[in-house]
């Protein structure tokens, strides 16, 4: 390329831990530190919601169905306020944002820490072993990936049927994929240099080359793909719920609240399905921006 | 070239067998396939002669080879919902889906490709910034909640446009479409940007990454030296570089589009395949989920064997090695 | 009359995140009509960069922030971007290092040939093909006609290289920039692009700007040599004064650091430590830290001392190898 190199000054600053340098990269981005920042209190909400909830929206004890349906800012009968309003049973919104918060935020974390776990094994395994048995794999991945992820969903969900467990098998099947053909670019990039050619003629065990050499190549892409589908994981299951397709009654994510107020849309009574709504868009924003920060930050070409 | 479209021909006949083979071990073996295929309310009787019929006491490869014979005969099954073959059902609800799709697409090129340039010839100004910021959005809002947002605003608040369903539609060359009706444009509309949203957003990232990139480049820096104005480098030398990953991912992301559409159809209540297949899963009409699943995973098939043959055609060096080759 | 080519000097920088790139400092030197120029440094001496800024290429974040440059008496820098493009290509053309890149892999080499034409020349298509046919055949190129409705990949590189070679000479340039064009290519090649340019140089009085790293290729073909280090010019002369009588430090260096100068068996002379980072160039004289016959005197940057007997001779050092008498 004709551009110009700028050598970076070698010895100019005492030299950094890479990960102080990332560090330091990433919070020079003010909107990526304000994702960050909207990013840690989504969880805290998520993570405390029953300390901080003023009612617990799913204790019987606690709702009346008479205060159904109120505006946002009606007060209630103790002397609160409904800052968010209530939905047509009488649960506070602000609460029932925080507990669905917690339910969005857990299955899809789960799901995706599982299919990375999965996806991870299986690329470092397709890269290592090579062969056949990486063209198989990869030959499933890229099937799997032709096809958008709703509709393996459903397929799913269809076969199945509902409730958590199977939601979140559907959520992690889908994305194995991601990791595994993530996983197994980079492993191949790093598997071509030299150095493990001379480590393998050393007859050093594989579990070795595998572990101290190829898995450390692949986490910057990793962490940024990952944190960009866990944004994906808590979409698709919001939407899956919304459908009626997700997680069960009994576990209300923000997806199902928002369904839960969709009848009510049309005759004016939005806050039931548009709060709901505006946590889940904050929650994937917020780690949108972080991930794109991350995806920036990691990367090799855009170092010099 | 032909050499080529054969190969490709070939391995899309073999996915498409492996998937009918999924399906059916997904169907038949794996759910109980007395449930999925004979209605629940049929009594014992009905069962047993359904049992029978069916052929769900033979064999598994036999039943499978009775599948893909009824499959390829267009037979997938009654509806029991609605007493009519499955197939039919689909076919009949196709054309909502793919003007729905189509519009979708449409809304998505004509704003996302000229954005896109925009922010990648101008990176660094505000409206370069905006346009960007603007995409992250469109990646991050669930599509069905922004669905929501516009029924808020356009037909409650504003009441400028109906909230719901297909418009006045008219005969095209026997299919029935709405975009040539007011009443039909009135009804396409919110579900149709709805629907473009995610790719809109895609297609901006994508321009805008492969503009970058190309200027970059040296034949940029060289079109230059030439004296070509600005307008030529731009629209002809970068354009028709980043048009070959524009229009590959355009082709790939319109199957994604049809699938995505069952969300959209569900939420403007938008009579397509996609609400059928919601409303089919909702009354457990498994026929018709069967149905709808083979042929979106054809339909998905034929699209990746198109877009590759388009690829071909477009990038001069993937086609001269494949003749080689 | 006019010297074709009057460069003053010449600051060009780039403003860098890390700070200010002094890509160019103070570069001086002329050039007459037909008269071949070598312009001699290694990577980052600023070579390159001083054929683009004579183009108007230096993109963003490097800009000229002072200087002047004349061709044919027309301030070159004081152009607006309309004037400076219809020079481009027309009056002052550039041929880059590597032709692959440098030729667009989606467009055909008549479309590319036949543009540059186009943006200057108010001609017909057919006679804008007729000249690009000449042109090739003039390169040497056989089977014009077929080659011009060839895509840049199925060319060699030595035959690019003469596409872009061929390119640069459409509108008969006065003065042909080239960066380096030979180093991309087997050695063979070098010698028959060396030869096929010095002799088209010579047929259509084309001045040449030739700049490259290495000597051997300045040997043959240029009329005068500009040796350059970290953004300055330190040594300036005739061909034959240069290498036979070097007056820098450096340029000695350079010279015996060529393994055929050497004796055998002998150890291979280098010049010692790394060429300086551009970023962090310290005042005074940038090869102060290399250099064998360096001192106090050192420390303040010397500026290009002339001959009086020859204004073409110089040399910026404060204990040159050679004194003007």
């Amino acid at each position: 390329m004709s551009t110009l190199r700028v050598q970076a000054p070698s010895a100019a600053r005492p030299p950094q831990s890479p990960f102080r340098r990332i560090v330091d990269d990433f919070f020079a981005n003010p909107v990526a530190t304000f994702g960050f920042g909207l990013l840690c209190l989504i969880v805290f909400f998520a993570i405390f919601a029953p300390l901080i909830s003023p009612q617990n929206p799913y204790d019987l004890a606690q709702i009346d169905v008479m205060d159904g349906r109120l505006p946002p800012g009606s007060p209630t009968a103790t002397g609160g306020t409904f800052w968010l309003g209530t939905d047509d049973q009488g649960r506070d919104m602000l609460s029932a944002i925080f507990y669905g918060l917690r339910i969005s935020l857990a299955v899809g974390a789960a799901s995706t820490v599982l299919a990375l776990v999965i996806g991870l094994a299986a690329g470092l395994a397709a890269a290592y072993v090579g062969g056949r048995f990486e063209a198989l794999v990869m030959r499933i991945v890229d099937i799997q990936l032709s096809f958008p992820a709703i509709l393996i969903a459903l397929i799913l969900i269809a076969v199945l049927g509902q409730g958590t467990g199977k939601v979140i098998t559907a959520l992690v099947t889908i994305q194995w994929a991601y990791y595994a053909r993530t996983v197994r670019s980079a492993a191949l990039v790093e598997k071509r240099k030299e150095y493990i050619e001379a480590a393998r003629c050393l007859a050093l065990p594989p579990s070795h080359i595998v572990f101290r050499h190829l898995l450390p190549n692949c986490l910057p892409p990793l962490i940024v793909v990952a944190t960009v589908q866990v944004a994906a994981a808590i979409a698709l299951e919001a939407t899956l719920s919304f459908l009626g397709l997700g997680l069960p009654i009994t576990e209300p994510s923000l997806g199902l609240l928002i369904a839960n107020g969709y009848q009510y849309l049309l005759s004016g009574k939005y806050w039931i399905s548009f709060f709901p709504g505006i946590a889940l868009l904050l929650t994937i924003v917020s780690i949108n921006l972080v991930a794109d920060q991350l995806r920036d930050v990691l990367n090799p070409r855009l170092q010099r | 070239m032909l050499v080529f479209i054969i190969r490709r021909s070939l391995q899309s006949v073999v996915v498409l067998l492996a998937m009918s083979l999924i399906v059916f071990v997904g169907v038949y073996a794996i759910g109980n396939p007395i449930d999925i295929l004979i209605n629940p309310q049929a009594d014992q009787i009905d069962r047993e002669r359904a049992i029978a019929a069916l052929g769900l006491d033979r064999p598994l490869w036999e039943q499978y080879l009775v599948f893909l014979q009824g499959a390829l005969g267009g037979d997938f099954g009654r509806s029991f919902v609605h007493a009519t073959s499955a197939l039919r059902l689909i076919l009949e609800k196709m054309p909502a889906t793919l003007e729905l799709a189509f519009t979708a697409m449409l809304i998505a090129i004509v704003l996302g490709i000229p954005l896109g340039l925009w922010a990648g010839l101008k990176p660094n100004a505000l409206s370069g910034r905006a346009i960007m910021a603007g995409s992250i959005l469109g990646f991050s809002l669930p599509t069905f909640w922004v669905g929501l947002m516009l029924i808020m605003v356009f037909s409650v608040m504003l009441g400028w446009l109906p909230s719901n369903g297909r418009g006045a539609t008219v005969d095209l060359l026997g299919v029935p479409v709405s975009f040539l009706t007011v009443d039909g444009l009135r009804h396409l509309l919110m579900p149709a940007t709805n629907l473009a949203l995610f790719n809109l957003a895609l297609l901006i990232r994508l321009t805008r990454s492969g503009a970058h990139e190309a200027l970059l480049q040296d034949y940029v820096k060289f079109a230059r030296a030439k004296g070509l104005s600005n307008r030529r480098v731009i629209g002809v030398h970068v354009l028709r570089n980043i048009l070959i990953p524009v229009v590959t991912v355009i082709g790939l992301q319109f199957g994604s589009l049809i699938a995505f559409a069952i969300v959209t159809e569900s939420v403007f209540a938008w009579p397509g395949m996609g609400k059928l297949l919601i409303d089919s899963i909702n009354l457990l009409d498994r026929p018709v989920i069967v149905a709808y699943l083979l042929v979106i995973v054809t339909f998905f098939i034929l699209i990746n064997l198109a877009v590759d043959i388009l690829y071909s055609a477009l990038d001069p060096r993937v086609r001269l090695t494949e003749a080689k080759g | 009359m006019d010297r074709l080519l009057d460069v003053e000097g010449l600051r060009t920088h780039f403003f860098t995140r890390a700070g200010v790139v002094k890509a160019v400092d103070d570069v001086s030197f002329t050039l007459e009509r037909g008269e071949v120029l070598g312009l001699v440094g290694e990577s980052g001496s600023g070579k390159s960069i001083t054929g683009y800024s004579i183009m108007g290429l230096v993109d963003p974040p490097g800009r000229i922030v002072e200087g002047s440059i004349r061709l044919d008496g027309r301030e070159l820098t004081a152009l607006d971007p309309d004037a400076m493009r219809s020079l481009r290509g027309n009056r002052v053309a550039m041929i880059f290092q590597d032709p692959m890149m440098t030729l667009n892999p989606v467009l055909r080499v008549d479309v590319q040939m036949t543009e540059a034409i186009h943006a200057h020349d108010n001609v017909t298509a057919a006679a804008a093909l007729e000249r690009a046919r000449d042109a090739l055949a003039r390169v040497g190129i056989p089977s014009p006609d077929e080659r011009l409705r060839a895509y840049p990949h199925q060319f060699s590189g030595g035959m690019r290289q003469r596409v872009a070679i061929a390119i640069a000479l459409l509108n008969k340039p006065d003065l042909i920039i080239a960066d380096e064009p030979t180093t991309a290519l087997d050695v063979t090649i070098q010698g028959q692009i060396l030869y096929e340019v010095q002799k088209l140089a010579r047929e259509t009085g084309t001045a040449l700007v030739w700049i490259t790293h290495d000597l051997s290729v300045v040997a043959g073909l240029a009329d005068r040599v500009c040796v350059m280090y970290a953004g300055r010019i330190v040594e300036q002369g005739s061909t034959e004064q240069v290498l036979n009588a070097p007056a820098h430090p450096y340029t000695q260096g350079l010279l015996d650091s060529v393994p055929s100068r050497n004796v055998r068996g002998a150890r291979l002379r280098q010049i010692p430590g790394m060429t300086p980072s551009l970023l962090d160039l310290a005042p005074g004289c940038a090869f102060r830290e290399r250099c064998s016959r360096a001192d106090a005197a050192c420390a303040i940057a010397p500026a290009m001392d002339l001959d009086p007997a020859d204004p073409l001779r110089g040399v910026r050092c404060h204990h040159p190898l050679v004194a003007w008498t």
